[in-house]
């Protein structure tokens, strides 16, 4: 059930990856289409933040090649951005928002270049696009967990890349942050940007994403959201987790995924 | 009224812990305190071969040996922790101890051949700063060779933060996201830990090798607790380090005793009064904004 696309703007062929020989990706064969919202989706520890790590060569690979853009990672490192999950840095670092959204303008400073007042106006625009222009000067400490979030994802915006990797984006987040999120992916998504997002809330994949990769240690699935968000991909994927899988599939039943807030709304 | 002699000990305890302070605020940013430690001892080897192989101490060979010794030692912390699966702070243990444990057999085995011994080592001789002179070639006095030596020594670590500082706050802010934008964490980690071992050679002959740790992590751990902001964090950490030499010259005077170790006692002197009246509060502060934010558990993958 893996669809391969013309012209993919992300091409992984034979790609296994282990930690201490012991292999937590196995044989990664994919193409990607351009301009899209992807989410990758699998139960934990299936090795998702592991693919991206191993796509933006932070991780080493075993065997296989990745080419974005039909190119190595090397030459087109600048059309590309990365969003660690928020959990990997420590907020207690002296910095402002400001300070971290202007990180993501040094990629493209080289050497020894300090940023410049177009960089600021730059990562000012981006804290705008996140909401969080009021809080460029606030302390990262400070700040809650889904406006650490924004500032990530500001950070990221402040690279103008072309494609964007995040890992985990909605982990943690209050559902102000998830919809700003969201509602942002899909504007870069329709400015041609192609966005791939690393996900586990099941209930959201088919409101979310145009393409979706189901992955457990090896590729299950990868193809278009309506095609491959199936029951029994899904069963593939989540194997034995039976509770998990009666739940999705009565979501499958009804039509359509009910949003959280509704149900919410009625159960109170 | 200040004698010269006082203040050219002054500012030989500020030249040195200048330095060390603005080098300390990533270390302790980066959680690295205690490798600032293990490469204060770890040179001492590095200080004692150098000064067997060049027969003086102003010579830039000594410099060099401390540098790569640092590096050494740095390399030998990721190795025992990367191959053999070791704790970080086993691997540190176990590497300083035996480098400095190494230093120390040498001086004794040398003590004849090196103007070297083991008092001057590890604490410092700051009291005979102006004792040593430095003399050109046609005997002109040029003034105390320590000021000289630690003060090219803080011009080469300000040079160095003003060149890589955005790289510097970028690898140990998100080294991951530091390596996805394709700057090189592990080349700035080496580079740092060159700084630090190089700044220690400088700072030895003053403060010793143990309490020179102190200058490298109590006066920015001091301005952490001060302030949010990094810039000021370094600058606070700049007036700090002045006011420990100041303060830890006039109290060693006061209990005639040494003047290393007045410093040093100036600089957890500080640290408690700043802990005291604004870490408790920073700390409440802190409680209050978690219990405040709306989410509670991270998920992670």
């Amino acid at each position: 059930m893996i669809e391969h696309v013309e012209n993919p703007i992300l091409e992984i062929h034979d790609l296994t990856v282990s930690y201490d020989r012991k292999p937590v990706l196995w044989d990664i064969d994919l193409t990607l289409p351009e301009g899209k919202l992807i989410g990758i989706v699998g139960p934990n520890g299936a090795g998702k933040s592991t693919l991206i790590k191993a796509i933006m060569n932070l991780i080493p690979s075993n065997s296989g090649y990745v080419k974005l853009f039909d190119e190595h990672l090397e030459k087109v490192r600048n059309r590309i951005s990365y969003v660690p999950q928020k959990e990997s840095v420590d907020w207690d670092f002296p910095a402002s928002s400001l300070d971290v959204v202007l990180m993501g303008r040094y990629g493209q400073l080289g050497l020894l270049k300090k940023p410049r007042k177009a960089d600021k106006e730059v990562a000012m625009d981006c804290l705008r696009k996140v909401g969080m222009d009021a809080f460029a000067k606030r302390q990262i400490s400070q700040l809650s967990g889904g406006q650490q979030q924004r500032v990530f994802l500001a950070r990221a915006l402040a690279q103008q890349a072309d494609l964007y990797f995040m890992d985990e984006p909605f982990a943690g987040v209050d559902a102000a942050t998830e919809k700003t999120i969201i509602d942002l992916l899909r504007s870069m998504s329709q400015q041609g940007k192609t966005v791939i997002v690393v996900h586990h809330d099941l209930q959201s994949v088919t409101r979310y994403f145009d393409w979706v990769l189901l992955l457990n240690l090896r590729l299950i699935a990868s193809g278009p959201v309506e095609s491959t968000f199936t029951q029994e991909l899904l069963q593939e994927t989540y194997g034995g987790k039976l509770t998990l899988l009666s739940e999705v599939s009565n979501l499958m039943r009804k039509e359509g995924f009910p949003h959280r807030e509704l149900r919410k709304g009625k159960s109170s | 009224m200040m004698t010269k002699e006082a203040f050219q000990i002054i500012l030989a305890g500020s030249l040195v812990a200048i330095p060390c302070g603005l080098l300390g605020c990533f270390l302790i940013l980066r959680k690295m305190a205690m490798v600032g430690d293990a490469i204060s001892h770890a040179v001492l080897p590095g200080i004692v071969i150098a000064f067997l192989l060049s027969g003086n101490r102003d010579s830039l060979t000594m410099l060099l040996g401390a540098g790569l010794i640092g590096i050494f030692t740095t390399f030998l912390i990721e190795f025992f922790h990367r191959m053999g699966k070791l704790q970080t702070d086993a691997a540190i243990g176990v590497t300083f101890t035996w480098l400095f444990a190494i230093g120390v057999i040498l001086i004794d085995q040398f003590a004849d051949q090196v103007d070297l011994d083991q008092d001057c080592v590890l604490y410092g001789e700051i009291a005979y700063v102006s004792l040593e002179q430095w003399t050109t070639s046609d005997g002109t006095m040029m003034g105390p060779r320590t000021l000289y030596v630690a003060g090219t020594v803080l011009l080469l670590v300000i040079v160095f933060i003003l060149m890589g500082y955005k790289e510097l706050v970028v690898t140990t802010f998100d080294p991951v996201y530091a390596s996805a934008i394709g700057i090189s964490t592990a080349l700035w980690h080496y580079l740092l830990m060159a700084a630090v071992s190089v700044t220690t050679v400088a700072s030895f002959e003053s403060v010793g090798a143990i309490l020179v740790v102190a200058l490298f992590i109590a006066p920015p751990a001091t301005a952490y607790l001060l302030t949010e902001n990094l810039k000021h964090m370094m600058v606070l950490t700049v007036v700090i380090g002045v006011l420990v030499s100041l303060t830890g010259y006039y109290l060693a005077v006061l209990l005639d005793g040494a003047i290393a170790g007045a410093m040093a006692t100036m600089a957890g002197v500080f640290f408690l009064i700043v802990f005291l009246f604004v870490g408790v509060r920073k700390k409440r502060k802190v409680q209050k904004t978690l219990l405040t934010a709306p989410e509670v558990i991270p998920k992670h993958d």
